[in-house]
Order: structure tokens, then sequence, then C-alpha cells
């Protein structure tokens, strides 16, 4: 079947023959590589999109149920070479390491401040719960972002 | 003609002890960083490997027509495919390419497949039928010790054997095994040449040690294979042996197109060692002051099936037994047991992080057997330089500032007995606050930093002036730790050039690096870049009677002789290979120069228990460490904060339930990684001190946050509990029972 949705705004489609995930269709099918596998079961938040307004992982999505729906991901969330503030923010703080992790959290994170620009470090923390990252031990993503909401860290 | 040369310019924008923003991260952050699992090549196919679902199995026979049947599938091969050396290994080969007669461990290749698509390839795998006649596993260390079934015995002696203390403190420790768990799964492209030879892109934290053994298990020449360093997803360790990239090599030359491989989480498990499991026993003795008179232990570290790195991660673990205390009575027996579990090697830490479990427990029983501050009785034993090592008798000629880490520690404020931080069990609400008792814990380590035992370590960098600025080139990986970042930084410093950018070339274009382990790039391809600098700039100087270099050009009294763009037009580049200072083997006492330098740290957990769940919260982690020359200040701190971090993983819940050789939690549902809501709050001190022989007084900067920190919050668990806490990880039973 072709599943036709919007991608970062423009309309994409995919062909879909089994059952294979968002994030196999997003990488494999349509090249978009910037969502990253790494667990395959929803646990590492490393494949987080937005998906109608909610961050999900792109992983437990199947892509024949995205008819009709919006979809953000990493490649869509900043414009050319632009960096959006959560981008900018953890890029100054040295919020990136090995960086696997880095577009779901850039993806997870510009999604609460579009919600509330100026989260407490609790909510910061809450909205992260589901992206593990094995490099910094968080220290410069609560850094940045901190920062970002207006504090200094 | 004399000229008065001004030094380098250690003000350059973006030199040493600046933090310049990392050259990767926009591209990562952006999600157009191409890791090894993005890469395509026109008309790849895919590959996918079958593994042994049992331990230990002879292989009466394998069928791959199944395999082929299936539509796509351009090959299938068993160990009868190997053309060259049937076997690999990073220090001695024993492992099958692919198991050919008996499988050694659950998960272990026995065939590859390549196909037109992933799906397509993985069912192929799943279709090649394999009979097995089941062996029973040798799964434990203890039986395989008396067996002696191993691979290194180890035994240090030093000093009178029979000195004896009054104060007697004794233990077994237990450490449990865990994972490295890199974001990035294994992965990579093998691309034929069109010549019989091949280009190899796979994740790795060593390409030349990859490219050795592709070369000699595919029967080629040298330089028919070129191994290429590209975008990895972490490493700590478990990026230094082959486990995809032979096998890629194999289906490319074999199909004669591109073939790719992406290792899922649960094959991840499986495809690369782990951290050894450790048990351990630990005898010490002091005076009524409590300086130690005499330590004796025994480690026994699993190595599983095959031989990676279990040698030296046991040498480590006896160098180490002791800790960064003087003492002139010592006795270590180590071995390196061979079973059917998980084959282990190399994690952060490397050995010095299990028997750290073990010494820093005894140090606090012997603090509460003298009714001592526990960092009080550490300040009396602390090594200092000038002191033989314990174990080995090495004179410490570098700075190792232990009574420092420990006075700092002593300094730094503790927070708040109130402090709402999450509460034990998180966001389950199991915790009754009334019920949680604060503990605070202190533990310090100590590790080598680069290769030891003789080892001929070394490492090339290249330093050209182009039009673009510098160039350093490199087959030293960067995991993710800021080696290109600090490497462009020593090149600025050393010629006073702030254009600098590092180009991570393959091995037919440059010499070894050797590792990015062992702490050791920022030292020895740091080294290597800053002797190819400043010998670049002695020799543009002295062409050009130039006193200075800068981003104009040669200058001479203040003014430019040579523009910039002149100069870069001549072709200026500077090859050097380092090495740092050399180390001798063991004599039969595991005596000698064994080491070529070491770094110390301390760390100080704070946790909030719930003793009757058995739940742990670490609420803060503060540390020293011991860093010679912080030449990135921030990313100093990131791997601080990212060690700790795995420290406390292993303190409290990273562990690989391993039963009759089978690993039962292969997948991040069931081996639990901390989050943002596990992380505690980190302070960081960083002692700086002129002496290494890295560049700058650089040491290596990785491993010792791994060290301690797992020590430190067991330390606390027992200050909050009162209880005999003797195994890492932690388990909710081991306290609530």
């Amino acid at each position: 079947m072709i599943v036709n949705f919007t991608l970062n705004g423009e309309p994409a489609n995919a062909r879909v023959v089994s059952p294979v995930s968002l994030l196999d269709v997003l990488r494999d099918q349509i090249g978009l590589r910037g969502s990253k596998s790494a667990c395959e079961q929803g646990e590492c938040g490393s494949c987080s999109i937005v998906l109608d307004g909610d961050v999900v992982c792109a992983c437990l999505v199947m892509a024949g149920d995205v008819e009709g729906s919006e979809v953000t991901t990493v490649e869509g969330i900043s414009s050319g070479d632009v960096l959006n503030g959560v981008q900018a923010a953890m890029h100054e703080a040295g919020a990136v390491q090995c960086g696997f992790c880095t577009p779901g959290i850039v993806v997870t994170a510009t999604d609460l401040f579009a919600a509330n620009p100026h989260p407490s470090t609790g909510e910061i923390k809450s909205a992260l719960a589901g992206n593990i990252c094995r490099c910094t031990g968080y220290g410069a993503i609560v850094r940045a972002l901190d920062s970002l909401a207006g504090r200094r860290s | 003609m004399t000229t008065t040369r001004s030094t380098p310019h250690l003000t350059v924008e973006g030199g040493v002890g600046d933090s310049p923003l990392r050259p990767d991260g926009v591209p990562k952050l952006r999600g157009r960083f191409d890791y090894a699992s993005d890469l395509v090549s026109e008309g790849m196919l895919w590959g996918a490997t079958t593994r042994s679902p049992h331990a230990r199995a002879r292989v009466v026979s394998i069928d791959v027509a199944p395999a082929l049947a299936i539509g796509g599938v351009h090959a299938v091969l068993t160990a009868d495919d190997v053309p060259g050396r049937a076997v690999f290994g990073l220090e001695h080969p024993d492992q099958p390419v692919l198991a050919g007669e008996e499988v050694r461990f659950w998960g272990e290749p026995v065939a590859v497949v390549a196909a037109e698509d992933d799906d397509t390839a993985r069912r192929a795998a799943a279709a090649v039928l394999v009979e097995y006649e089941r062996l029973e596993p040798l799964v434990d260390p203890e039986e395989a010790d008396r067996r002696d079934d191993v691979f290194r015995r180890m035994r240090i002696r030093r000093g009178d054997q029979e000195t004896r203390g009054p104060i007697v403190v004794e233990g077994h420790y237990e450490v449990g095994m865990q994972d490295q768990a890199p974001l990035g799964p294994e992965a990579g492209v093998a691309v034929p040449d069109g010549h019989g030879g091949v280009d190899l892109y796979a994740t790795s934290q060593f390409v030349h040690v990859d490219h050795e053994q592709v070369v000699a298990s595919l029967g080629l020449r040298p330089e028919q294979v070129r191994a290429h360093p590209t975008g990895i997803g972490g490493a700590f360790g478990a990026r230094e042996d082959v486990n995809l990239h032979i096998h890629l090599c194999l289906l490319a030359l074999h199909t004669g197109r591109p073939v790719k491989m992406v290792y899922h989480r649960s094959e991840s498990f499986a495809g690369h060692v782990h951290r050894h499991p450790a048990r351990m026993w630990f005898r010490h003795e002091a005076d009524h002051d409590g300086r130690l008179l005499r330590v004796e232990a025994r480690v026994i570290i699993d190595g599983g099936a095959y031989a990676s790195t279990t040698a030296a991660v046991l040498g480590n673990a006896c160098y180490f037994a002791v800790g960064p205390y003087r003492c002139d009575s010592v006795s270590v027996d180590g071995v390196g047991t061979r079973t059917n579990n998980p084959p282990c090697g190399a994690m952060r830490g490397f050995g010095a992080v299990q028997v750290c479990v073990g010494y820093e427990a005894q140090m606090d029983k012997l603090a509460r057997a003298l009714d001592l501050d526990p960092l009080e009785v550490r300040r009396r034993n602390a090594l200092a330089t000038g002191d033989p090592m314990p174990t080995t008798g090495q004179v410490i000629t570098t700075p190792l500032p232990v009574v420092d880490v420990i006075d700092s520690l002593a300094a730094m404020p503790l927070p708040d007995a109130g402090r709402s931080g999450s509460v034990p069990g998180g966001s389950g609400l199991t915790t009754d606050p009334e019920h949680v008792t604060r503990g605070v814990g202190y533990a310090l380590g100590i590790k080598n930093l680069g290769f030891s035992e003789g080892f001929d370590d070394s490492a090339q960098a290249r330093v050209r002036l182009t039009a673009e600025g510098l160039v350093v080139e490199t087959a030293a990986i960067e995991v993710g730790q800021g080696l290109a970042t600090v490497l462009a930084q020593i090149a600025r410093s050393a010629l006073g050039v702030s254009k600098a950018e590092v180009r991570h070339v393959d091995t037919s274009q440059i010499d070894s690096a050797g590792s990015t382990s062992a702490s050791r790039q920022t030292q020895v391809s740091g080294g290597a870049t800053l002797e190819a600098a400043t010998s670049l700039r002695e020799r543009i100087l002295d062409t050009h009677r130039g006193d200075d270099l800068s981003d104009e050009g040669v200058m001479r009294d203040g003014r430019v002789v040579v523009p910039m763009a002149v100069l870069a037009g001549e072709s200026w580049e500077e090859t050097v290979t380092f090495r740092h200072p050399p180390t001798t083997a063991p004599d039969e006492n595991g005596q000698g120069v064994v080491h070529a330098d070491f770094a110390v740290a301390g760390h100080r957990a704070v946790v909030d228990v719930d003793a009757e769940l058995g739940l742990v919260s670490v609420v803060k982690v503060d540390t020293a460490q011991d860093v010679g020359k912080a030449l990135h200040p921030e990313a100093v701190r990131g791997q601080i904060e990212g060690g700790i971090l795995q420290g406390v993983g292993l303190a409290i819940m990273e562990e690989l339930v391993i039963s009759d050789g089978v690993i039962r939690n292969p997948n991040f549902t069931d081996y639990l990684l901390p989050t943002i809501l596990d992380a505690p709050d980190v302070e960081a001190l960083l002692i700086e001190q002129e002496g290494s022989w890295g560049p700058f007084g650089a040491k290596g900067v990785g491993e010792p946050p791994t060290i301690s920190s797992t020590s430190a919050v067991l330390a606390a668990i027992r200050d909050a509990t009162g209880k005999d806490i003797d195994r890492a990880p932690v388990r909710p039973q081991d306290i609530a029972l």
C-alpha cells in the first residue's frame, strides 16, 4: 500500500508492503537518517520524532498507520544551516559527544520548549526521561537547556 | 644569523586551555552526521549473521540451501569460506571468524549471508539449518581455575612476605558483568575495489588492528585492504575487537557488491566483549595508626570463551589491587579464566574498576576498625610521586596528587540534607519519604595511562599547512570524546595559527595511531601532533628566517615577511610517530617499570536509600581528578560527568544477567541504563600539575571518572544502611533482605 503523509512540512509517501516501522521507512526508504536506531523497542529515544503533535519513538510506529499524519524529524526542526535555540544551546554547552542520542534529544527538547519556553529543571528532566545518553552523564544537556530556559547553571 | 623566537602562541584562539566548539557538533545536532549505520553505497547488499543459540555445542552439520533458496539472497558463507587465517583476536588470535566445529558462547557467529535488503538477509540467516550436539558448558570461573582453563595467571610478590600487622580486615567482593552499551550499534559497509581488494567503513576504536585482522583472514596483501575511520556512536571499549569487520569484507569480495551490516541491539550484546565480572578476596593488615603493613589479594576475572584482552585486563586488576596507597608487603594472585560465558574484554577502566570495589571497601573497613574518618585513613596511606608502586615497585616519576584529591574532596560542601531530589523508586511513588536514609561514601582510584608491559605504544600524526589552514591527519578514532577538537587545539597552539581541522584518514594513508582506549589518545596522538606541529614551525621559521608565525604568515620583527597565502602554497607538512616512555614486561614476581603514567581520582557519593524496598537514588557525586593539564576544560568535564554516570550504573543497575552461559537481558528494556532522572548532580574539581609527558602536561581523563565512582556509591549505601554491601551492582535484595 502507498501511505501518504506530511514530512517536515512537505508531502511524502511510502510504499509499505510488510509490517515495517516508520523509523525504517524514514531511514531506508526516504533516506532521512537523522533519526537513529539504537534499541528497536522504544527504550532509548534515539528515534524521537513528532507525530501529529506528540513526541514518539518512530521505531514503535507502524508505517502503515501514518496515513494523513504530520511527521517532523530532526531534519525538519531547523531550516538551512541555522540552529534552533535548543541546538545552539546544546552546541555551546558541550552537550554533544558521540551524538547518537542528539537528534532525539533535539526533537524532544524542541517540543518541550515550544509548549513551555521556561521549563523548570525538573520539567526538563521529566521531558527527557525517555532519551538515553551514554556519553555525557546528562550534565551538559541540563546546563544547555537550563540556560535556554533563562537560568544560569 | 641568530633570531630570537617567541614561544608558541598559547593564547591563540581555539588553542589549548580554551574550550572551542566541537567541529562535528552542528552536523550531529542537525541529524546530518554519518554514523557507520547511516552509510550507503551504490548497489549495496545487506548482511546478516546466523548465531549459536547454545553456550557450547558441537556443530554437526550446516545446511545453507534453505537460505540460498530465498529470493534475493546472494551468498551464505560458513567457516569453509574463510580463505585466510580461520581465527582472529586482538592480542591472541583464538576466535573463529565463523565457528566450524564447535560453538563456545551464546551468540557466536556460525554463518553470514548477503541479500538484497535487511529483512531478506535476516530471514535467510534464520533459515540456515545448523545441527548442534549440545555440550555441557563451563560457566563457573572457579571451576575453570581448578581445571587450569585460563588465559593468564598473575603473581605479584613485593617486599617481606612475612610482615604482619595488628589490625586485620578481610572480605570477599564481587562485580557483575557490565556492558558498554554504546548507543550506536555495530555497523559498517565493505566496498570491493574491483581489483580483489576492499575498503571497509565500520565501527572501530582502532582501524589499523582491524586492517591487520581482515588482511590475515581474507588472505590478502596489506595494500589490498583499507580500513577507514567512520562516525561511531560511542565505544567505551566495545569496539576494540573485530566483530562484523571480517564478515563484511568476506561477503563483499564474495558477491562483488558493497555489503552493509547493522547489528540489532540483541546482536550487539552478543557481538561485542563486556566488562569482566570479578570475584575477589582481600586481606589488609595495618598498624594501630591505620598504616598499611600488608595487603593480600586474590582476583578471578572471567574472560569467557575467547582471549580478547583478558590477559591485559587481569594485569591491570592485579597491578592496581592495592589502589593509590603505600604498602611494602604485597601479595596478589590473579587469574583470567576461559569459560563458555560471553567473551569479555575492554571496558572503560579496564580491570582497575573491579579491584577498586574491593580495596576501597577494605579501606573503609580499616577506618571503622580504628574509628578513623574514611578520608583520614586514606590520607595516612596516600601514594605520592617518588614512591614505589605497592605492587610493581615501579617508582612514580610523574605527578600523582593523591593527597590533593583527598583534601579537595574533604573541602567540597555536602548537599543539604533536605534537598528534594528524586526519591528512590522514582516516579513509581513506592517510597515513603519518612523511611529514606541518606548515606555518604568516599572512594579513590588509580589507573595506568597508555599501554603497558613493554607494548610498543606508538601513534602517528601528520600536520600540513594548506590553503584551508592547518590540517592534522590521523587514523585515531573520534568516538565522541572530542579528540578531533583537542588535536586541532594542540596544532593551533604549537604553530600559532588559528585555523585548524582534523581529518580522519584511512590505514593506507598513515601509520597506526593505536587504539582509542586506555585514556591514551590525547597523550599519544596529541603528543605526535604537538611534535609534528612544533617541528613544522621550526622548519618554516628556519627557511624564512622568521621569528614568529601567525595567521598573517611568517613574521620578523613584528612585520609579515611571507604572507600566509604564499606560505600555504609551499607544501609544508611534517609526520611524526610518537612513543611514550618505554615500559617493561613484569618479572616473575610482577615487578618492573610496567606503566608509562598514572592518574588518580576520588569520588564522594551521596545517596538516599529506601532500605525497606532496597531502592537507591544517587543524589550527588563530587569528584577531584588529576588531569595534568586540562586542554579543553569543558570536554574534560564531559568525560568526568559521563564516566561517573557509567560508574553509578555499575553501582546500582547495570548488569548482564547470565545463566548457563546465556545472556538473559540482551536489550535496553531489561539491561538498565541510567536516564537523566537517575543522574546525580556532579561537582568536579580538576587538579592540574605539571610534569607528565603528555602534550602541555596533559594526562588522559577518560577512565578515572569510572573507576572509583562505583565504589563511592557502594560506600554511601553502606553508610546509609549499615549493611556489608560487597557486590556491584547492588540489587534491591542486597539491601532489603
